[in-house]
């Protein structure tokens, strides 16, 4: 279970980029954050596992507050928490598999770390989310040498070997072609099931938001506008996240 | 990378087989042998480095000693201010008035190098041309003309010159090998002279580039006319610093002088970067 | 908003003032300098005259071949010593120092500072004040290359972990791995190849300046050019020319077969 409440965050002074951000997501849920470029859901999406500070509130995972962890904890938490990035973030020059056991290091010692030194049993872990992923032919390849959608699964599989509680998405697909976004989809969704994990994606296509997502919360200037079932997602409540900020900026 | 090879060669247990993290590839390998034979060549280097029997830490508290003198306590010294700024601004002089000559050469002749607009023979030779100019170091370019011209200003604006064009020859002419093909083919199409074609299309597409090497070889000039000013007796502040420093050992003027020099790369960078800027943002 | 046609007026008046000043610029400089154009101009061909006459190194010539081959091999050596030194002091530097892997903004700021310092300061200075107290020996001309390639490889480093390693550091951060664990396995092997890339031009760079070193601090492939060119000896110091030539082009030719294969 991830609650959070009432986050709050301003990159400079008295121009806050959140204010009073609360939702509830149980495990096995699929959620869908969207709104306008600019309207907060990537520092939204980055604050749940703290690569941004923000300023006040409560995100709390199965009861832990992340954001009273100190270092040592912190990277506890975040190990239960994937990321998967629109620009997938791999090591381009590493091989496929290479860049998969990445997702193992917040276990290991820092030496064991430092030398790459992973168990056979995380190699074979590692081989069978490639399985899954569709790529467990690929795993001598350079990242480098993959097409786009090749890349994210790398990294959704990056974070699935971390064993994680909440997976973030930050525009998973925003750098796909529709092919390899219904499939990146698709997989999240079922992994979502499968693993009864809390997976939550920034996107900006709606129609695609609605097709996969269990949930979806819509924030706009910063605000929590919308945060119920997909299907309660109507015309009238999208005109509200996306028209009137059109209308505004043409005047 | 050769810490997760050792991996490999952990005993392998008999029911799972080892799984590979990578396989053998020329560019890992490639990298692993140059990084190794570079530091073998160190180390031979410098355990047959010759000395001349200096002790090191007798030579390193002299060192701090002329350090302490320059930094600490910089005096314009018995060539005085007006002197000093004088032969500083000769030494800019001569770094603008051949980053120009090259800038102007250098375009000239990157236009008639680049694969895309000529034909490959004349590229060809003037690349090998401007590559053997190039190989042969400033100082040496000034020397060479110095025997012709006598020492002075006029070899040392040729010798810098020189490296000048041949630098930006190259660097320009690797800005337009990077222009898009079709850019080139839709004005060729429209019946355009070659050099209408290079100041419509090629010139407005390279300028950012273009503005951007010529200032990083300012700089590099500016460098270059102490250098030749020092070891080539052109005159600047490189014949002053030379004096002052290995003449009359003078390490309160080598100071004065070190931070003038230091002062004038500072503005050229932010003039460059200035103008960079205003490039970029058209 | 401006009609086209007054765009392209205010352009190319735009256009011919900047030819006009960088013009203006140019005579002036010439003037202040004493330079004459048109002498300079016919100073060229005669000096390829003159060199074709006599930097042509004859039969004589080869009798200085061993001493100069073994004056360029100390140079080279030389270069490739004070590179990889400069490399991996600057590598250390430069994590510290750039903006993705850095401590803090005070550390970033010192190391900036350092590095520019480095870099500024006249290789001649370097040179000067270390040959004062290391005195005429390889180790004064290692130590100034080594200074001077420092400035550069800290900057140039700097920038490559920037450009290169921020998204997958930010990437390695999420999984929860530790500070050297992400240096290790996502910076380091994501910007090997560019900085060998570096490490290789600043080879050739060193070559280069070498010469100007050794002329200066009386070493390496420098100083026997030097003492050529004093003493009239312009068959054996056409040699050298040539011999220089020679390497740092079959070194801008290796490096580059390297790139190739690691980029």
């Amino acid at each position: 279970m991830l609650e959070v409440k009432s986050l709050e965050k301003s990159y400079e002074k008295d121009k806050p980029a959140l204010t009073d951000i609360s939702f509830d997501i149980k495990p096995g849920t699929f959620v869908a954050i969207i709104g306008p470029s600019g309207a907060g859901k990537t520092t939204i999406l980055r604050s749940l596992n703290q690569l941004i500070k923000d300023d006040g509130g409560q995100i709390l995972l199965d009861g832990h507050d992340i954001r009273t962890a100190n270092k040592t904890e912190l990277r506890k938490y975040r190990r239960q928490i994937g990321m998967v990035f629109q620009n997938y973030n791999l090591v381009e020059r590493l091989t496929v598999i290479e860049n998969v056991l990445h997702g193992r290091l917040g276990y290991k010692s820092t030496l064991a770390g430092v030398f790459g030194r992973y168990t056979q049993a995380e190699k074979e872990e590692a081989m069978s989310l490639l399985k899954k992923v569709g790529l467990e032919n690929f795993a001598l390849q350079r990242c480098s040498e993959l097409s786009g959608g090749q890349k994210q699964r790398v990294g959704i599989a990056r974070s699935l070997i971390q064993h994680p509680k909440v997976i973030l998405c930050d525009e998973p697909i925003a750098s796909l072609d529709p092919a390899s976004a219904q499939n990146v989809m698709e997989l999240l969704k079922d992994l979502t099931e499968e693993y009864n994990l809390i997976c939550i994606a920034n996107l900006h296509q709606i129609n695609m938001a609605k097709k996969y997502a269990d949930q979806i919360i819509g924030i706009r200037k910063g605000h929590l506008v919308f945060d119920e079932n997909a299907d309660m997602l109507s015309e009238d409540i999208l005109k509200t996240l996306y028209d009137q900020d059109i209308t505004k900026e043409l005047e | 990378m050769t810490d997760s090879e050792s991996v490999l060669q952990q005993p392998k247990t008999p029911k799972s087989p080892e799984i590979k993290l990578h396989e053998k590839s020329l560019s890992r390998t490639m990298i692993i042998v140059v990084f190794a034979s570079l530091v073998l060549i160190t180390g031979y280097t410098l355990t047959h480095l010759d000395t001349a029997g200096v002790q090191i830490n007798v030579a390193i508290k002299e060192l701090m000693t002329t350090m302490n003198q320059m930094f600490l306590q910089p005096n314009a010294g018995t060539d005085g201010l007006p002197l000093l700024l004088q032969a500083l601004g000769s030494s800019v002089i001569l770094s603008i008035l051949t980053t120009i000559i090259g800038a102007v050469f250098g375009f000239l002749f990157a236009v008639l190098a680049s694969k895309n607009l000529t034909n490959a023979y004349l590229g060809a030779s003037i690349r090998v041309i401007m590559a053997v100019v190039r190989a042969i170091p400033t100082i040496i370019w000034a020397l060479i003309f110095s025997i012709v011209c006598g020492l002075g200003t006029t070899a040392a604006i040729l010798g810098l010159s020189f490296h000048s064009v041949a630098y930006l020859t190259k660097a320009y002419s690797e800005s337009i090998e990077g222009i898009d093909e079709s850019t080139i083919e839709s004005l060729k199409v429209t019946g355009a002279k070659f050099w209408v074609i290079v100041f419509q299309a090629i010139w407005p597409t390279i300028v950012a580039s273009f503005v951007s090497w010529t200032f990083i070889r300012l700089e590099i000039n500016f460098a270059n006319a102490i250098a030749v000013g020092a070891a080539a007796g052109a005159g600047g502040i490189g014949y002053q610093l030379f004096v002052a420093s290995g003449m009359s050992f003078d390490f309160h003027e080598t100071g004065f002088i070190v931070y003038m020099v230091v002062l004038v790369t500072f503005v050229l960078e932010f003039i460059a970067v200035k103008i960079r800027r205003f490039y970029l943002s058209r | 908003m401006q009609s086209p046609v007054k765009y392209l007026s205010r352009k190319g008046w735009h256009q011919t003032a900047i030819i006009a000043i960088i013009g203006g610029i140019y005579v002036f400089g010439s003037w202040i300098l004493n330079f004459d154009n048109l002498n300079g101009l016919l100073a060229i061909p005669k000096a390829f005259a003159w060199l074709g006459v006599n930097f042509r190194p004859n039969a004589n010539t080869m009798e200085y071949l061993p001493r100069i081959l073994q004056k360029l091999i100390q140079t080279v050596l030389l270069a490739i010593a004070s590179t990889v030194v400069a490399a991996i002091i600057s590598i250390f530097v430069a994590l510290l120092g750039s903006k993705v892997t850095g401590i803090n903004g005070f550390v970033q700021t010192i190391v900036r500072g350092i590095a520019s310092f480095f870099r500024n300061i006249p290789l001649v200075a370097w040179s000067m004040i270390l040959l004062f107290s290391f005195k005429q020996s390889d180790f004064t001309g290692f130590l100034a290359l080594l200074l001077m390639s420092i400035g550069y490889l800290i900057r140039a480093f700097m920038e490559i972990i920037e450009d290169e390693a921020s998204e997958t550091m930010l990437a390695l951060k999420a999984t929860g791995a530790s500070y050297f664990q992400v240096i290790f396995q996502a910076v380091l092997p994501q910007i090997l190849p560019s900085i060998l890339s570096w490490i290789l031009y600043m080879i050739e760079n060193n070559v280069r300046d070498a010469t100007l070193v050794g002329i200066l601090t009386g070493t390496g492939i420098g100083f026997i050019f030097d003492i050529y060119y004093k003493s009239f000896r312009f068959d054996a110091a056409g040699m050298t020319v040539l011999a220089i030539i020679f390497v740092v082009i079959a070194l801008e030719i290796i490096s580059n077969q390297i790139r190739k294969v690691i980029l």
